[in-house]
C-alpha cells in the first residue's frame, strides 16, 4: 500500500507530524513503514506556463519556438513534443531548476534560436512512465484549463508530498484503505478520523426501475449492491484527484474509472462501472460460472472458466469475473453516458481462486482476497455517486438495488483487566483499558470488572481476547511493557547425547583438517541414485519442483561433495577436504505414504594435496590412509574402533582396489575409498577420496564406558618379526592371527614394514611387526615371551602360511 | 729434583694453555701424567733419596701432578665451551621461515551460529529439540493455527511431496510435536534448530533452503514481559551488553499478540547509518505470545497454560555477525568462504 501523506491529511490531523515521524509512529504501531518515496527533492523553479505562441523552427522539422508566459514574463523555449501548441497550459522548468534525472536547465541556443526554460514531460518531472496519462506518455503534460499561469507547477502536480509505502502484515488488510491508516493514526494520536463527504441529490427515478440484481450462492457473494447514474459525461478526472491516483501507484484514466479507483483507495472498496448501455441487459445475475465458459476481460484476454470461479452476468453471458476483471463489452468508454456501480463484498477464497488461476493481481483482487470491511460497502458507494455527481455530470437514481446476505450478528469481545494485565505482564488499570478502546473508535459496555467490546466490522482480524490483549499492547506501547525472567520451576537445559555426539563428531573432524560443507537437500533424481548407503525402493519428490535439479530428496551427500570438490575445482582450488553431517531421505515402499525415513548421515571428500610444508622439502598426497586414518581417529573418539572392520569393497562407485566397506559387529555402516576413476571423470575431477557413514548406526552402537586402566609397574619386552606371505593375504589378517595367538601378555602389534619386490619370490610380500608383551603383575622372564612369540610364529604359518623371515 | 719438576710443572702448564683441541689435552695428559711420563720417571729415582728429601719431592711431585690436573681440567672446559658454541652456531635457524602448518578444518558459519545460539538457550534451561524435514500438511500448519486457504499452504510457496505432506516451512512442527509428546503438562521449554524450505528462486538475499531456530517456552503463568526479559537477555548475550531491544507489534498465525523484536544498531549505536537504513534498529527475530488455539491443538488448557514462542533466521544472524553479503555462499561451499570461519 502506497500511501500520499498530503492526501493522508485529509482525513487525520497530522499537521504537526513530520512525514518521518508519522511514518516512526505508525512502525512502532504495527503498521510498519518499509520505505519513504519523496515525490521530488529540490524541484524548484517549474511554473505552470501559457503558451502564447508556437511556431516551427526555421532550422529543425522537429523543433518548436514557443513564446511562453510564466505570468510576470514572457520568453522563448524551443521544445521537441510533438504535442506542443499555442494556448496550452504547460510545466516549465525555468533556468536554474534541476530536474530529478539531473538535468540543469540553463539558457542556451538550439539550432540557432536561444531557449530559455524547457516545457517539461511529467516523465521528466519524476512521474513513472506506467503512471502517465496515455494521452500524455509520448509528449509534455498539458495542464486543465483551471491551472493558474506563474504557479508552481510542482505544487499543482502533487508532487510536494511524500509516498509512505507499507508492509503491511496479513491481518491488517483494513489499512489497505486510506480511511483504514487514518483509524489507525487516529488511534495513535488519541484524535479523530474525519470523514469523506457521501452526499449526493438523488433523482426522482429509482434504480430498482432500471434494474434488477440476484445473487445464486450467498456464501460467494454475501452482498451486491448496484446502483445506477445517468448523464454521465466522460472526460478527465480533477487534477488533484489525478495526482492522488498517480501518487498511489494507479495511473488515471478518465473520471469514472478514477473515481472507482480513488474510492477503492479511500475506503478500500473495490467498485466496478458497467457501461449500462452496453450490459446487454437489465438483470444482473452473479453465479459460478459454467465449465468451459468463456468471458473477454478488458484487457482483451479471452479466458476460459470453471465452475470455481464466479462471475457477474447479464443474466445471459458474463459482463465481468467477479472481484478481478471487468469484462470488455461492457467497459466505460469515451460515448458512455449511463452506468451501472457494483458495489459488492465478495468471498476472498473464491476471488484468490481465479486471481490464481487466471494470472490476474488487481489493486481490486489484493483487497477482496484479504477482505474488505463488509460494514462499508454501502457508504463507498455513495461516497462514489457524490464524486460521480461532482465530478462526472452524473445523475444518480434513487436507491441501491441490492441482495443481501450479511450477518448483521455484532461482533463481541469480553475480558477483564486482571486477565490482560496477567497474560502481558502489565499493571493497567480499568480506565487506562477503556481509554485505549475508546481511542481505537471500539463501542464497550462494562459491568463491575468485566468488559465487552464491540468490535467494528473494519477490523475483522479481532476475534479473541488475545487480539485485544495486543491492541492494548500496541496502543499503550510496547516499551512499556516491562522485562522479567520465568517465575516457573527451574529446567535444566541441555542438548540430547545424540546431539552431543554431533558436536564432537564436527570439533574432531575440523580438528583433523576438514572444513564443514552444508550442501542443499534437494537434488536431480539422477544424483539421488547414486553413491548409496543401501538400495532404497523408493524417494522424496517433490510434486512441483522448480527445477530438475532440485526435484528429489537427498538419499546420499557423496553428489553435492563431489559437485563441491567440482565448483572448488573450477576456481583453481585443487585442494579440498570437507565433511558435511546431515540428513538423507529413506522411503522404504515405492510410492510415499508415510512421512520417510531421516537418516543421519556423515560423508567427506577429500583430493588434491593432503599436508605440505615445501621449503623442507614435504608434500603428501591425499591417499587411502589418510581417510582411513582420520575415521580410525573418528571410531576411536565415538568408541567403537575396537568393533570396526574394513573390508574390501565392490560398490561400483568406487576405485575396485581401493575402497572399503566399514563393517560395525557385522553390520554395514558405511564405505571409503577413491572414487572410481570413470566417476571421477564424468564429475570432472581429479583423484578424490570419501566415505559416508550412517550415522544413526554407529552412535546406536553400545560402548564401554570409559574407565581407567592402571598404569604398568613392571617393563615391557619388545620382539619383531618379519614375514613372507601370499601377496593376496590382507595384513588386517595377519595381525589378527597375531593378536589372537598372543593371547592376554601381547599388548601392542605394530605393522613398521611392507615389501614387495627384489630378493622375494614372486606373489610373495614381507610383512615386518613390532610386538610387545607385557604382565602388568610381575616381571617377564624370556622364557615365557619366547614361548608365547614361537606360538604366534606357529599359529602364522599356520593360518597364514606364513614363513619366517630370517 | 725438585728443580726438575718444577721445570715440568712449567712445560706443562705452558703446552696446556697452547693446546687449543680437547685431544691435544688428552695427549698432553698422557705425556707428562701417564705411566711412562717424565713425573713418574722423577718419582721412580726417589729411591736414591734421602729420607728426608723423599717426602719433600714426593709432596712436590703430588702438587704438580694435581697442578697439571685441575689446568687440563680446566682447559677442557673451555675447549668444550667453546666447541658448543661453534656448534650451536652451525645449528641455528633463520626463525622467521615458516613453521609447518597444522592442518585444520572450519567451522561452518551456519553451524557456528546455531551452537552459539542453542548454548545461551541451554545457559536459560531450555533443551535442544529436533524434528523431521518432511513434515505434515498437519503439523506445518493446521496444528500451528494457519488456516487452509493461507498463502503458505499453496503449492506455489511450499514443496509439496503428497497432498498432506510437504518439506516443512519453518521449524514450528517441532513445537507442536514436542507439546503434543507432554499431555498438556508443561513446562515445555525448547529450541528447535533446522533446515527449512521455501519455494524461492535463490539469489542474495533468499534461498529455497535455509536455516531457523524457534523457540518454545509453556509454562503457567508466562507473561509477554517474561518473553521480553528472555530475548533481552538473549540479545545482550549474543549481540553485547550494550544493545537493547524494541518490540514491534506484527503478525503471525500461530502467535498473539505477535512481535518484531529489533535489536539496536551495532554499527552506529542506534544513531542511524546504512546498515540499520538510518532506523537505529536491525529487525532480527520474530516472536509472540503463544496463540491459544495452538495449545488446544496440542493439548494444552489455554485457560491453564499460556507460552511465548520466538524464531529467528540462522544465515541473518550470521550476515549480521560476520558482513556477509550473499547468502548464496552458505551453500556453494567455496573453500576461500569456509576456510575463513577457523576460528569461529
Amino acid at each position: 500500500m502506497l500511501v500520499s501523506y498530503q492526501w493522508l491529511k485529509d482525513y487525520v490531523d497530522i499537521d504537526d507530524l513530520t512525514v518521518e515521524e508519522t511514518a516512526e509512529k505508525l512502525t512502532r504501531g504495527g503498521v510498519e513503514v518499509d520505505v519513504l518515496h519523496p515525490r521530488s527533492e529540490g524541484l524548484e523553479q517549474v511554473e505552470v506556463g501559457y503558451v502564447e505562441a508556437c511556431e516551427q523552427h526555421p532550422n529543425a522539422d522537429k523543433l518548436n519556438v514557443c513564446q511562453v508566459n510564466t505570468g510576470e514574463e514572457t520568453a522563448q523555449i524551443i521544445c521537441g513534443a510533438p504535442n506542443v501548441a499555442a494556448g496550452q497550459k504547460v510545466a516549465v522548468a525555468k533556468p536554474g531548476a534541476v530536474l530529478p534525472g539531473g538535468m540543469k536547465i540553463k539558457k542556451t541556443k538550439l539550432r540557432g534560436e536561444p531557449s530559455e526554460g524547457m516545457i517539461c514531460s511529467l516523465q521528466e518531472l519524476g512521474i513513472e512512465q506506467k503512471l502517465v496519462a496515455k494521452e500524455f506518455i509520448d509528449g509534455i503534460y498539458v495542464f486543465p484549463e483551471s491551472a493558474k499561469v506563474g504557479e508552481d507547477a510542482v505544487e499543482e502536480l502533487g508532487l510536494r508530498d511524500t509516498v509512505l509505502e507499507l508492509d503491511l502484515t496479513p491481518n491488517r488488510a483494513d489499512c489497505l484503505s486510506m480511511i483504514g491508516i487514518a483509524y489507525e493514526m487516529a488511534a495513535l494520536l488519541d484524535r479523530e478520523v474525519h470523514q469523506p463527504d457521501c452526499t449526493f441529490t438523488a433523482a426522482d427515478q429509482s434504480a430498482a426501475e432500471a434494474v434488477s440484481v440476484q445473487v445464486d450462492v450467498p456464501e460467494d457473494n454475501p452482498y451486491y449492491g448496484a446502483k445506477i447514474i445517468q448523464d454521465i459525461s466522460i472526460g478527465p478526472s480533477p487534477l488533484w484527484m489525478q495526482n492522488r491516483l498517480t501518487a498511489a501507484g494507479i495511473r488515471p484514466i478518465n473520471n469514472v474509472v478514477d473515481i472507482t479507483n480513488y474510492v477503492l483507495l479511500e475506503y478500500g472498496q473495490p467498485l466496478h462501472a458497467f457501461d449500462f448501455d452496453r450490459f446487454g441487459s437489465n438483470e444482473v445475475v452473479v453465479r459460478r460460472a459454467n465449465e468451459e465458459e468463456t468471458i473477454t476481460t478488458l484487457d482483451e484476454e479471452v479466458r476460459t472458466l470453471s465452475a470455481e470461479h464466479m462471475v457477474i452476468t447479464n443474466g445471459k453471458e458474463p459482463t465481468a469475473l467477479a472481484g478481478v476483471m471487468g469484462g470488455a463489452f461492457s467497459e466505460v468508454q469515451e460515448d458512455t453516458t449511463t452506468i451501472l456501480l457494483e458495489a459488492a463484498y465478495f468471498n476472498s477464497s473464491r476471488v484468490r481462486k481465479a486471481s490464481k488461476d487466471m494470472g490476474v493481481r488487481s489493486e481490486s483482487s489484493t483487497r477482496f482476497e484479504k477482505g474488505v470491511d463488509s460494514g462499508r460497502v454501502e457508504e463507498a458507494s455513495a461516497r462514489a455517486a457524490h464524486l460521480l455527481e461532482r465530478y462526472a455530470g452524473g445523475t444518480v437514481l434513487e436507491g441501491t438495488v441490492e441482495d443481501d446476505f450479511r450477518s448483521d450478528e455484532k461482533r463481541v469481545i469480553e475480558t477483564e483487566p486482571e486477565q490482560l494485565n496477567k497474560r502481558l505482564g502489565m499493571d493497567l488499570s480499568q480506565e487506562d483499558i477503556l481509554s485505549i478502546f475508546r481511542r481505537l473508535q471500539f463501542t464497550v459496555e462494562t459491568e463491575g470488572n468485566r468488559i465487552s467490546v464491540e468490535v467494528p466490522t473494519r477490523r475483522p482480524d479481532l476475534r479473541i481476547e488475545e487480539d485485544l490483549a495486543e491492541e492494548v499492547a500496541r496502543l499503550y506501547g510496547y516499551d512499556y511493557i516491562p522485562t522479567t525472567l520465568p517465575s516457573g520451576v527451574t529446567t535444566p537445559g541441555s542438548l540430547s547425547p545424540e546431539q552431543n555426539k554431533r558436536r564432537k563428531i564436527r570439533r574432531y573432524l575440523e580438528a583433523s583438517g576438514l572444513h564443514e560443507a552444508i550442501t542443499y537437500s534437494l537434488t536431480s533424481p539422477e544424483k539421488a541414485s547414486r553413491f548409496l548407503l543401501e538400495e532404497v525402493p523408493g524417494t522424496v519428490m517433490v510434486s512441483m519442483p522448480m527445477s530438475e535439479e532440485r526435484s528429489t530428496m537427498r538419499t546420499s551427500l557423496i553428489p553435492h561433495l563431489l559437485d563441491t570438490v567440482q565448483y572448488n575445482r573450477n576456481r583453481q582450488i585443487n585442494d579440498s577436504s570437507m565433511f558435511e553431517l546431515g540428513s538423507v531421505f529413506i522411503v522404504e515402499s515405492e510410492t510415499l505414504t508415510q512421512q520417510p525415513e531421516e537418516k543421519k548421515v556423515l560423508a567427506a571428500a577429500v583430493t588434491g594435496t593432503w599436508e605440505i610444508h615445501l621449503w623442507q622439502g614435504e608434500k603428501k598426497k591425499t591417499d587411502f590412509f589418510v581417510v582411513k586414518g582420520i575415521l580410525e581417529g573418528l571410531f576411536e573418539e565415538l568408541g567403537v574402533l575396537d568393533n570396526i572392520q574394513f573390508v574390501p569393497s565392490s560398490r561400483k562407485e568406487l576405485h575396485p582396489g581401493r575402497s572399503a566397506d566399514i563393517v560395525l559387529n557385522g553390520r554395514s555402516v558405511g564405505f571409503t575409498g577413491q572414487v572410481h576413476p570413470s566417476v571421477e571423470k564424468e564429475w570432472d575431477i581429479k583423484e578424490t577420496y570419501i566415505f559416508q557413514l550412517d550415522l544413526d548406526a554407529i552412535l546406536a552402537a553400545e560402548t564401554e564406558e570409559l574407565s581407567y586402566a592402571v598404569l604398568p609397574r613392571y617393563p615391557s619386552i619388545s620382539r619383531d618379526i618379519a614375514l613372507v606371505v601370499d601377496q593376496n593375504v590382507p595384513a588386517g589378517d595377519v595381525q589378527r592371527v597375531i593378536e589372537e595367538a598372543g593371547g592376554p601378555l601381547l599388548k601392542q602389534v605394530t605393522l613398521f614394514d611392507v615389501y614387495e619386490g627384489e630378493n622375494l619370490e614372486a606373489g610373495k610380500k614381507s610383512l615386518a611387526f613390532s610386538l610387545v608383551y607385557l604382565d602388568p603383575e610381575r616381571t617377564l622372564t624370556d622364557e615365557e615371551v619366547t614361548k608365547t612369540h614361537d606360538h604366534v610364529v606357529s599359529e602364522l604359518t599356520e593360518k597364514v602360511q606364513a614363513v619366517l623371515r630370517q | 729434583m725438585i728443580e726438575r719438576l718444577q721445570e715440568l710443572g712449567k712445560e706443562a702448564l705452558q703446552e696446556i694453555k697452547e693446546a687449543d683441541t680437547v685431544k691435544a689435552l688428552d695427549n698432553i695428559r698422557v705425556k707428562y701424567l701417564g705411566k711412562k711420563g717424565p713425573i713418574t720417571e722423577v718419582l721412580r729415582g726417589m729411591g736414591k733419596l734421602s729420607a728426608e728429601e723423599r717426602p719433600k719431592v714426593g709432596q712436590k711431585a703430588n702438587e704438580i701432578r694435581e697442578e697439571i690436573q685441575s689446568s687440563l681440567e680446566a682447559k677442557t672446559t673451555e675447549l668444550e665451551e667453546i666447541a658448543l658454541e661453534e656448534k650451536l652456531k652451525e645449528e641455528s635457524i633463520d626463525v622467521t621461515l615458516p613453521g609447518k602448518e597444522i592442518k585444520r578444518g572450519a567451522r561452518h558459519p551456519l553451524t557456528a551460529v546455531v551452537e552459539e545460539i542453542e548454548d545461551i538457550f541451554i545457559g536459560l534451561g531450555f533443551q535442544v529439540t529436533e524434528g523431521p524435514e518432511v513434515e505434515t500438511d498437519y503439523y506445518n500448519f493446521e496444528a500451528l493455527n494457519l488456516p487452509p486457504d493461507h498463502p503458505a499452504r499453496d503449492m506455489q510457496d511450499s514443496f509439496y511431496v503428497t497432498h498432506d505432506m510437504l518439506l516443512r516451512t519453518q521449524t514450528s512442527p517441532v513445537q507442536a510435536r514436542t507439546m503434543q509428546k507432554h499431555h498438556g503438562q508443561g513446562p515445555v521449554k525448547i529450541v528447535c534448530p533446522g533446515k527449512v524450505y521455501r519455494r524461492d528462486d535463490d539469489d542474495a538475499t533468499h534461498s529455497h533452503q535455509f536455516m531457523q531456530i524457534e523457540g518454545l517456552y509453556v509454562d503457567k503463568n508466562v507473561r509477554m514481559s517474561d518473553l521480553k526479559g528472555t530475548l533481552e537477555a538473549f540479545v545482550k548475550k549474543y549481540f553485547g551488553p550494550e544493545r537493547s531491544i524494541r518490540l514491534r507489534p506484527s503478525f503471525f498465525p500461530f502467535t498473539e499478540p505477535s512481535v518484531e523484536v529489533d535489536v539496536s544498531c551495532g554499527i552506529c549505536g542506534g544513531t542511524g547509518c546504512r546498515v540499520c537504513k538510518n532506523s537505529g534498529w536491525i529487525e532480527v527475530l520474530g516472536a509472540g505470545m503463544v496463540h491459544p488455539n495452538v495449545l488446544e491443538f496440542s493439548g494444552f488448557d489455554s485457560n491453564e497454560y499460556s507460552g511465548f514462542a520466538f524464531g529467528m533466521g540462522v544465515e541473518r544472524f550470521a550476515l549480521l555477525k560476520y558482513g556477509i553479503d550473499d547468502i548464496r555462499h552458505f551453500y556453494t561451499n567455496d573453500i576461500r568462504f569456509l576456510e575463513q570461519f577457523k576460528r569461529a
